[in-house]
């Protein structure tokens, strides 16, 4: 029978539902890059965090903080997880900050381009549901918020959710939002934001479950958790996944190096080896071209780097690439003396190339 | 969005024509090459602090 001949008589429709079918088919439903937090090219693990924003271990998984908080914290890439999980994300309270001031907060940010979000048609009548869910336990009972914050049209919505000491799946739908088209480019359309500490600015609304016009304080609400409260507490979080529609579909794992991959969009770390010694300028204006790969989502920041001679032993650091695409960079390696004589390389045992969001 | 970015020591380097080609600066400690492009976010927020009079590029050499 040919496929395009099956229909009600053969399959009755009630006979396929999204469970059935969704882990075997429908592929790249996750619209989150790293769900599983297996890649972390930064680092796997940081200590006193919390005092100020950036990507610090797990690749596209961002602290943001008003640094506000005396609270901190050591993040690192756990080798934990429920069932079918190697990794998650482990947040570990080393200074506690039971004094909360107004206006402080600390969420965990994930940053998603307009133009990888152009299927949940928001700020259409056709928009769509979107359905979070994600693995998390702690130390000790808690409650959190998981939300959106649409930056094209600063609008937002959140939920709150449930953590105990055993690793739970917690599954959160969203309404449509019809107000509000996110922007079809390379920017930050939507930010998924998990709260772990707010002040009064941000708990002294009635916390708004349907999306709205931006008003802090309704962004957590009341009842909710501080991580910042003991330095007992823990938050693990691992398998974030964010879809179309109102049902949570198994967990889309993707292999290794396809996740590696889409992460490279938005952070490479050049590791020395691929060119530590490799080349050498015998002029005073030699360099090298560094291509990215993939291409990144935009020209990236580079970060500065040192330059030997390789005869004299001469050093010059701090050396600035020019001519940064989303494709690749021009690395001048004639800061240490580079000579007719006198070879010179770039002597860093890694370079990095940062264009996230 | 509140931005923690401290960015000092900023100063153009120029391209081999002599213009404006990237900005070196030390970002929250660490030195890099931030691009003139809007796309790029720590470019974008060296414009705004540029605006706001917190900020100033040196020339290039």
């Amino acid at each position: 029978m040919a496929l395009g001949t099956i229909g009600t008589n053969q399959i009755a429709s009630a006979a396929v539902t999204v469970p059935k079918v969704a882990d075997q088919v429908l592929s790249s439903r996750n619209m989150v890059i790293n769900g599983a937090q297996n890649v972390a090219q930064r680092s796997s693990s940081v200590a006193d965090m919390g005092g100020s924003s950036g990507y610090i271990t797990v690749d596209r998984f961002k602290i943001d903080t008003n640094g506000a908080s005396a609270g901190r914290f050591t993040m690192t890439q756990t080798a934990d997880g429920p069932s079918g999980f190697a990794n998650c994300t482990k947040l570990d309270v080393t200074t506690a900050d039971t004094s909360i001031a107004a206006g402080e907060r600390l969420f965990i940010q994930y940053n998603m381009e307009g133009q990888d979000l152009q299927r949940i048609a928001k700020g259409t009548s056709d928009a769509q549901s979107l359905t979070l869910s994600f693995y998390v336990k702690g130390n000790a009972a808690a409650t959190y918020v998981a939300g959106f914050y649409d930056n094209d049209n600063n609008r937002q919505v959140s939920k709150q959710f449930a953590v105990t000491t055993s690793w739970n799946r917690i599954t959160l739908t969203f309404p449509p939002d019809t107000a509000g088209a996110l922007d079809d480019d390379n920017a930050s359309s939507l930010q998924l934001r998990f709260y772990l500490h707010a002040g009064s600015n941000y708990t002294s609304g009635t916390i708004s479950e349907t999306w709205i016009a931006a008003d802090g304080t309704k962004s957590v609400g009341s009842g909710t958790t501080s991580i910042f409260d003991s330095t007992n507490r823990t938050f693990f979080i691992t398998g974030v996944q964010l879809e179309t529609g109102e049902t949570a579909t198994p967990f889309e794992h993707e292999d290794f190096g396809t996740t590696l991959r889409k992460c490279r969009r938005y952070y490479q770390k050049l590791v020395g080896s691929s060119y530590y010694g490799g080349f050498h300028a015998y002029t005073g204006s030699t360099s090298v071209y560094v291509q990215l790969v993939p291409s990144m989502r935009a020209a990236p920041n580079v970060t500065n780097y040192n330059v030997r001679n390789a005869n004299s032993g001469a050093g010059a650091s701090g050396q600035a690439a020019n001519y940064i695409g989303p494709d690749g960079f021009n690395a001048p390696i004639d800061g240490a003396g580079g000579s007719d004589t006198q070879a010179s390389h770039i002597n860093q045992a890694f370079m990095e190339a940062e264009a996230e969001l | 969005m509140i931005n923690n970015k401290v960015i000092t020591n900023a100063k153009y380097i120029a391209d081999a024509e002599g213009n404006n080609n990237v900005i070196s600066c030390t970002v929250d400690g660490v030195g890099k090459s931030v691009p003139l492009d809007p796309d790029n976010t720590t470019f974008a927020e060296i414009q705004r602090q540029i605006a706001a009079g917190e900020l100033t590029i040196a020339d290039a050499d």
